[in-house]
């Protein structure tokens, strides 16, 4: 197995983990990360598929370097909401999500 | 100029507004007021043109900065594109004068407006044209997060507690919508190294690979559109927002990731896609009519109920899905003329039905269906814009409406699929159930109700009149838009 086959692999471990700690935690800042966790691992989809067993590609290196960029500022608004939130409602999680 | 070279100012034009915006942020009203208009001016003014421009030359391809695809961004323009940008235009346009309107009131009463309202007004607008002319599946999915980034932070401006705990909902779940698209696009680039729509439609076989890209896609924009049973975030979301963010939020902002899912669909993988996965969209666009209807009929709080609308008639959208996938060729035109009508009627009679509500709730000054007793006396012209943009929703001749459900069911009846009639007619009868149940609250007399109703600024029911009037007019007047908007799609190939 190529390096780049095996970076897809782990993205896609990354992802199934992320996804389920995503539906499972009520806390807004852990969902948060693992938001994160499951942007890295399509990041790694994205560049390794894309160039396994084809060599070094550009294009999907860009698109990584816009979605960092894209996930960077979703980050920021949902912990300026959630520090918001925290301070009105003195609870971590969403109403109808039950307390974490 | 021609359509062409007007592509990329339908993304200027707004971007600039915005940054304008963030550098007058402390300047007088005056100023801003005029910046505010004269962008509409602007913007209203170049989409016409590009309307134009496209009636007149056929599909515009921009390349941005001369660079061609793959490592370049297109923007694209159909008739289909060009009409949504003009949609665009004018039902922001009136909610963009409405919101001006309601800060001066709030200004002479001695409140404070919302900070950061109009850089995020202006950002949505570039997301969503961006959308609408995008040529490609990245630019799609940055015009999404674009999209959904400042929808959300529009929705929290709000400021009070559910307008947050709803905005972070929403965030969350356009977060997760957007990762599952993405992560579709990673699969397509990995298969076909390109991801310009019609290089991919040329390269597009049906293979494992593809459809779980296809499925990903799928899921993701499914979520985005708050199709049932993934809808729950919207009517928080849209219910708590201000009036004139409610409007454009209904009325654009979902059909942003419906518009993808259609391109996705029928113009990219027309070959992909199978009708058992067009079926199982229909029956959840079904669960969707019915569900939303039925909640809105019970919803207690009036702009809840426009919300659950939105969730309904949303439905309505999806149930094309199983029309025109696997079906002969007059039933999938058919259906996909009534579907593209349905979008364009519904944003204008939902904006109108928001902004209704909003002006009707800050005359009686609370949110509650009951409380609106009395309030058919005082305030007839917001009830009247109300009630014409309900006349569209539920499907009654003549309005847009009508004609985008009538073509629906010829489409149902063409295809041999008659149950989706059954689903139709009972969302008309479920929206006719929730509209006349505002209306029988509005008229019913209260002994003390004299005094007690603030007077709202006139030229609310203005805007809402209008984008009413508009989605009645468009079932008048619906020949030419829909040969315009359904020229050039592959799914009308057959009978064009």
């Amino acid at each position: 197995m190529s390096a780049d086959r095996l970076y897809a692999y782990v993205g896609a471990v990354l992802v199934a983990l992320a996804l389920y700690a995503f539906l499972v935690h009520t806390h807004v800042l852990r969902r948060l990360l693992a938001f994160n966790v499951m942007g890295g691992g399509t990041f790694l989809i994205l560049v390794g598929l894309a160039q396994d067993g084809r060599g070094p590609d550009p294009v999907p290196q860009a698109l990584v370097l816009t979605g960092i960029v894209v996930a960077v500022s979703a980050t920021a608004l949902a912990i300026i909401l959630l520090r918001r939130w925290f301070a009105t409602s003195q609870t971590t999680s969403l109403p109808e999500d039950g307390s974490s | 100029m021609s359509a062409q070279s007007l592509l990329p100012w339908m993304l200027m034009v707004p971007l600039s507004w915005a940054t304008l915006m963030v550098l007058l942020a402390q300047q007088r009203d005056a100023i801003t007021r005029v910046v505010n208009v004269v962008g509409a001016l602007v913007l209203v003014g170049l989409s016409v043109a590009l309307y134009a421009g496209v009636a007149q030359e056929g599909l515009a391809v921009h390349a941005l900065g001369g660079w061609s695809a793959p490592l370049g961004i297109a923007l694209r323009a159909d008739g289909l594109a060009a009409t949504l940008v003009v949609l665009t235009a004018v039902v922001s346009s009136a909610c963009g004068l409405y919101a001006m309107t309601s800060e001066r009131a709030a200004r002479t009463n001695g409140k404070s407006a919302p900070r950061y309202f109009w850089p995020l007004f202006w950002l949505l607008i570039t997301a969503l044209n961006g959308i609408w002319l995008a040529g490609d599946l990245f630019n799609l999915y940055v015009g999404l997060e674009l999209l959904g980034l400042s929808a959300v932070g529009l929705v929290a401006l709000g400021g009070s507690e559910a307008s947050l705990s709803s905005a972070l909902r929403y965030l969350m779940a356009a977060l997760l919508g957007s990762l599952a698209y993405l992560l579709g696009v990673a699969l397509m680039y990995a298969a076909y190294g390109t991801l310009a729509l019609p290089e991919l439609a040329e390269l597009i076989t049906r293979e494992p690979m593809t459809q779980l890209a296809i499925a990903l896609m799928t899921v993701g924009l499914c979520l985005k559109t708050a199709l049932f049973p993934l809808h729950g975030w919207l009517p928080p979301a849209h219910g708590v927002a201000l009036t004139p963010v409610s409007a454009m939020l209904s009325a654009l902002v979902v059909k942003g990731s419906f518009y993808i899912l259609f391109r996705l669909w029928f113009e990219v993988a027309p070959d992909v896609v199978t009708p058992l996965a067009a079926q199982g969209l229909g029956i959840l666009g079904a669960g969707a009519v019915l569900w939303g209807g039925w909640q809105a009929l019970r919803e207690s709080s009036l702009k809840m109920l426009v919300a659950h609308s939105t969730v309904a008639q949303l439905g309505y959208l999806f149930i094309f899905f199983p029309l025109a996938v696997g079906t002969g060729a007059t039933a999938a035109a058919l259906a996909t003329q009534g579907m593209l009508l349905h979008v364009v009627a519904h944003a204008l009679a939902k904006s109108a039905m928001f902004l209704a509500s909003g002006t009707l709730i800050a005359s009686v000054g609370r949110g509650g269906v009951a409380d609106l007793a009395g309030v058919g006396r005082h305030m007839p012209m917001s009830l009247f814009a109300f009630g014409l943009a309900g006349v569209s929703l539920m499907g009654l001749p003549p309005s847009g409406g009508f004609n985008a459900k009538w073509l629906l069911l010829q489409s149902a009846l063409a295809s041999g699929q008659w149950f989706w009639l059954l689903v139709l007619l009972g969302g008309g009868l479920l929206t006719a159930g929730y509209v006349f149940r505002v209306f029988r609250e509005s008229f019913l007399e209260s002994p003390d109700d004299a005094g007690q109703f603030t007077k709202t600024p006139r030229a609310y029911d203005l805007f809402a009149l209008t984008l009413a009037a508009m989605s009645v007019a468009l079932g008048l007047a619906s020949r030419a838009p829909l040969r315009f908007m359904t020229n050039g799609l592959a799914v009308m190939a057959g009978v064009q």
